[in-house]
């Protein structure tokens, strides 16, 4: 029953101490994630959603072990958090080092996670399964699109064969047109390699036709939690609801002047 | 037929030899709300910046861009800065950045009403007061004294709309004025900004590159790719029924908020944006167009009356 859940989250909540406002003030406290408890089981696709202060990102910095909790827990219960979870950031350019070319970049966790391998060969598989030519593997990131960079970030986190791949806005800086490719590829990779994906997004689009169940984050809290579809179609919570009232639609033109 | 509140016209914006919008035409009539959509690279705000005669050192501009009849490319800077703020104005993406750090608000705001109306200080005051309750500034009164840093994001958007309104341009452009806020706020800027223009009757130029955001305010829309216009028409006609591949593979790329698509895949459309100055010579997108052949090498016309697309092979 429990075997195939992954992270268990219980009442997790970090605080942060924020800077004095005045000389002799007093130091303020900000709860980032307040009391959060879920479980997060093999192969699901969970989405994350809230606005910028919400704490989703220092709730993924709690899976990732960059950050851990002040009370409560977040426990993986596979082998090795560092190799079994990876993640894909928002913006590719500033993820990449920029002096590294793209074969050192993509090896570079199985060196640091010290994985015996024919690196040369996996190399070309991260490769292939991300849709890039291998003969691209001795550029530098600058010669690459938005698109190709984030290309480069998701062979580079599937290197050390993950089991849960976080995903932190990883759509929200390319251009549309490109957007479809990258989550079309994610959606391939996620059933290929049978991947975890947790997918933290303030796009309620992407995250709608991602993930089969949805975490909704107000204030550090999870005001909302249920199966994706659900959520969006009967929203049970006042700020759930006003988040989906908020999206613009293509197709409400007709409703408003 | 009465004349258009800007008339644009060939305008072609270079960066050194460099073409970056060809030849674009389009017209804004009095209090029309129109969309300019477009991706990086596509020229939409080097387009807005033109039009506002504040194209950077090194681009140039040629074409005509009239403003109520008056060619603003041929203005020189004591014309343009009479203009600027009085009958055209601009919001920008990043509040931050557009504001300056070192002013507060109120004197920010105050400044077009005494540039342009010969304000004094207390009349402007007051009018600046109004100007942030108008765009329902929490606290107009006591933020007039506040620095940018001291206002949230969506506050600084709310000051910089009642700056760009306080003297009722006619002309409004807003480049991606929502792009870096959340959900929520969006939705109360996007109602402000159609009341505000609704109510004194302007034009907005609203460019970015969310579509939805388009349909919620405009009812015109210009697609732009590659530095020309695509596709042009009304909401309804482009995004109901779109005739150039490029919108279609825009459309495509939205996911749908009340359906699961099968194998949850999107359409997409291959390759990428190409950078300045790569973008094939003839139709910009026939490099990724499902629909190119032969006859893509050569730049087509906008065709069609109201609903007008530059497409040799258009899906309608």
């Amino acid at each position: 029953m429990t075997s195939d859940v992954l992270f268990r989250v219980e009442h997790a909540t970090r605080r942060f101490l924020l800077p004095r406002t005045r000389l002799f003030g007093p130091r303020r406290i900000l709860t980032a994630v307040d009391d959060i408890s879920f479980d997060l089981h093999r192969e699901e696709t969970l989405g994350v959603v809230g606005e910028s202060g919400s704490g989703k990102t220092t709730l993924m910095k709690l899976l990732l072990g960059l950050e851990r909790p002040d009370q409560g827990s977040v426990t993986y219960l596979g082998d090795s958090l560092r190799r079994d979870v990876q993640v894909v950031f928002q913006d590719p350019a500033s993820a990449l080092d920029p002096r590294m070319r793209v074969d050192q970049i993509i090896m570079e966790p199985l060196h640091v996670l010290r994985i015996q391998e024919d690196h040369r060969t996996r190399l070309a598989e991260l490769m292939h399964a991300v849709g890039l030519p291998l003969a691209y593997a001795r550029r530098f990131p600058h010669e690459f699109s938005g698109g190709q960079r984030q290309r480069i970030a998701i062979a580079r986190a599937l290197a050390p064969r993950p089991r849960v791949l976080i995903g932190d806005e990883p759509v929200s800086a390319l251009d549309v047109s490109v957007r479809a490719q990258i989550l079309n590829l994610l959606e391939d990779l996620r059933v290929g390699f049978q991947l975890t994906l947790v997918l933290v997004s303030h796009d309620l689009s992407v995250v709608r036709h991602m993930t089969d169940r949805v975490l909704v984050m107000q204030q550090g809290r999870v005001v909302e939690e249920g199966v994706t579809r659900d959520v969006f179609r009967a929203p049970q919570h006042p700020y759930t609801r006003l988040l989906l009232e908020s999206i613009p639609r293509l197709r409400r033109q007709a409703s408003r002047r | 037929m009465t004349q258009p509140v800007l008339d644009v016209q060939d305008l072609t914006v270079r960066v050194g030899s460099i073409e970056v919008v060809h030849q674009v035409n389009f017209a804004l009539e009095a209090g029309q709300r129109t969309g300019l959509i477009g991706e990086s690279g596509s020229g939409k705000t080097l387009t807005a910046l033109a039009i506002m005669g504040l194209l950077p050192d090194g681009l140039s501009a040629s074409g005509r861009v009239l403003h109520r009849g008056r060619d603003v490319l041929a203005m020189s800077e004591r014309e343009l800065c009479a203009v600027r703020g009085d009958q055209m104005a601009m919001i920008f993406q990043e509040p931050m950045t557009a504001l300056n750090p070192v002013m507060k608000i109120g004197q920010q705001v105050a400044e077009p009403l005494r540039l342009h109306r010969r304000m004094g200080g207390r009349q402007a005051h007051a009018a600046a007061v109004r100007a942030l309750e108008r765009v329902r500034l929490p606290d107009a009164a006591e933020k007039m004294h506040a620095y940018p840093h001291q206002l949230s994001g969506g506050q600084r958007q709310r000051a910089m709309i009642a700056m760009a309104t306080a003297c009722s341009p006619d002309l409004l452009i807003a480049d991606e004025p929502t792009t870096a806020l959340d959900v929520t706020v969006q939705a109360q800027i996007l109602d402000l900004l159609v009341g505000l223009v609704e109510e004194g009757g302007s034009s907005l130029l609203l460019i970015t590159h969310d579509l939805p955001v388009v349909a919620n305010v405009c009812q015109r829309v210009l697609v732009l790719y590659g530095g020309r216009i695509v596709e042009e028409g009304s909401v309804q006609d482009v995004f109901g029924d779109p005739r150039h591949p490029y919108t279609r593979a825009l459309l495509d790329a939205i996911p749908p908020l009340d359906e699961d698509l099968p194998d949850r895949k999107l359409k997409a459309v291959a390759g990428s944006v190409p950078g300045l100055g790569e973008f094939p010579p003839g139709c910009p997108f026939r490099n990724r167009c499902p629909r190119a052949d032969g006859a893509c090498v050569v730049m087509p016309e906008l065709d069609g009356t109201d609903h007008r697309a530059a497409c040799w092979h258009p899906l309608t």
